[in-house]
């Protein structure tokens, strides 16, 4: 009864604020252009469908692309940063600065260094601009949030400092790691659509360029549908990540 | 002696004075209780014979090889990613012992301690006694001749801390290192040690070096007897005078 009315409710709030929609436009008279009706946005996803599944594909396909980018070079900098006090000193303003600066800023000069005929790789540049902060900073604080008292285990025992980080610290930062990837693949994802917009072109034809397209000849309902696509991709994309953190601390911690 | 600790003092940059001056000596095998009220600087003289820490002043004197002190901190200090096995195996293989040497006496020192068949069990998956136990094991492995266990059974119940007391002092009866514990408990201390060192408040100093009468390990209804309970209440004296001093 409990779990049933977990499910429900947010159905039925759903269910709710889409008839309060259809009855309202209709009432109202919008013009379609302005809003469309829930039932107006349905039909144009039932037409748009198989295109729409396609530029979802080819967003998510690019924001995990970033996603493996970030991941790689993120860890590896971590790694470096751990060993070295004076590198993470050095390093850190530096990844402040990327984190903090919009994507959208920096975005026509990646497009023009990616070269203006492949906007699919200023977009994985982009995206992974964006993923790479929170698996960095996840795994730099991991690396350091070792229990002290096994620090001084190790410490007792003579590990040497390449020991402790293989044997101590990559592994107390496993978590931490676990929970970046899942904020980066968030980010990675909402990257990819900022990117798409500024690139604009149909050389990727991803979720965003649907939206601006729909958008260029005033199809609203069609915008909808592919902004519902793009709901669906992230609210999956998401599961998807709770599920496999998970799986992830279930592996480290044996339980 | 295997380890001592002469007019050691130390202090902590904004927090003052926090141990000493206070002298130790710890005898070969020989099983001594510290104990004093907290914040005296028990678990500070307990880091400074391990070596995890340096006196300001004062000197220090250890067995300085490797796995010849062990420690068993108040929690059980596992690693979450590895198996009880892996746990115990660590210390034999930081110090270069092969993997298949180092998990065979990690097998036997979890057998030594009641846990045969736990070995792949993960600490999320023991209970907090059991992993108190592959702490012990963890600590035993490399045949440590100085074991220095920090209020080692605090956390835990009363019937499992009566019950890993014996387990200690039965595994010291096979292996004879030299035992350093600290505790807050007078009656554990007058159970377990032979001898009981009582801290005054802190800056601790030394405030009653009492001997424990009676065999290692404790005899069934140990804890009724007439001496049992005299000692206890020495150790008690000394330390309300130490707090009070």
């Amino acid at each position: 009864m409990n779990r049933l009315a977990q499910i429900a409710a947010p159905l039925a709030l759903i269910a709710l604020l889409l008839t309060a929609w259809e009855l309202a436009c209709r009432m109202l008279e919008v013009p379609t252009f302005l809003l469309p009706a829930p039932s107006a946005i349905g039909v144009a996803l039932a037409a748009d469908w198989p295109a729409l599944l396609r530029s979802a594909w080819n967003t998510l396909a690019m924001a995990l692309m970033a996603l493996a980018v970030a991941s790689v070079l993120a860890q590896l900098l971590a790694l470096a940063t751990a060993l070295s006090t004076t590198l993470e000193r050095a390093v850190r303003p530096l990844a402040v600065v990327l984190q903090v600066t919009p994507v959208v800023a920096i975005a026509p000069l990646v497009l023009i260094w990616a070269g203006l005929d492949h906007p699919g790789r200023a977009i994985v540049a982009l995206a992974a601009v964006v993923a790479f902060f929170p698996i960095f900073s996840g795994a730099l604080t991991g690396l350091k949030s070792a229990d002290p008292d096994l620090e001084r285990l190790f410490h007792l025992y003579g590990a040497g400092r390449v020991q402790r980080l293989l044997r101590l610290r990559l592994p107390s930062a496993v978590p931490f790691m676990l929970e970046g990837h899942k904020v980066a693949a968030g980010l990675a994802v909402i990257g990819a659509v900022v990117a798409e917009f500024v690139a604009g072109s149909g050389g990727a034809q991803g979720l965003a360029w649907r939206i601006l397209e729909a958008g260029n000849r005033l199809q609203t309902a069609r915008m909808f549908a592919a902004l519902v696509a793009l709901g669906i991709l992230g609210a999956a994309l998401h599961a998807a990540l709770e599920h496999a953190e998970k799986a992830g601390l279930r592996w480290w911690r044996g339980r | 002696m295997v380890a001592a600790l002469s007019s050691v003092e130390v202090a902590y940059p904004g927090r003052g004075q926090a141990l000493g001056p206070f002298d130790l000596t710890v005898a070969e095998g020989e099983v001594l209780a510290l104990v004093g009220p907290s914040g005296c600087g028990k678990s500070t003289a307990l880091r400074l014979l391990a070596g995890l820490e340096a006196p300001t002043r004062g000197t220090v004197t250890r067995t300085p090889g490797r796995g010849e002190t062990a420690v068993v901190f108040q929690a059980p200090t596992l690693a979450p990613w590895l198996t009880a096995r892996a746990n115990v195996a660590l210390p034999l293989e930081l110090s270069g012992v092969p993997a298949a040497e180092a998990a065979r006496r990690a097998d036997e020192a979890l057998a030594r301690v009641g846990l045969a068949g736990a070995e792949t069990a993960r600490p999320a998956q023991l209970s907090g006694g059991m992993a108190m136990r592959v702490s012990l094991a963890r600590a035993l492995v490399t045949g440590p001749k100085l074991l220095l266990l920090d209020e080692p059974f605090a956390a835990l119940d009363e019937i499992t801390r009566r019950a890993l007391a014996d387990d200690v002092l039965k595994l010291w009866a096979t292996l004879r290192p030299a035992i350093v514990f600290v505790t807050h408990n007078v009656e554990e201390a007058v159970y377990m040690a032979s001898r009981v060192v009582v801290m005054s408040r802190g800056p601790g100093r030394l405030a009653g070096d009492i001997a424990v009468a009676g065999a290692l390990p404790r005899p069934d209804g140990f804890r009724t007897t007439a001496e049992f309970r005299a000692t206890v209440e020495t150790v008690s004296d000394a330390l309300a005078q130490g707090i009070a001093a």
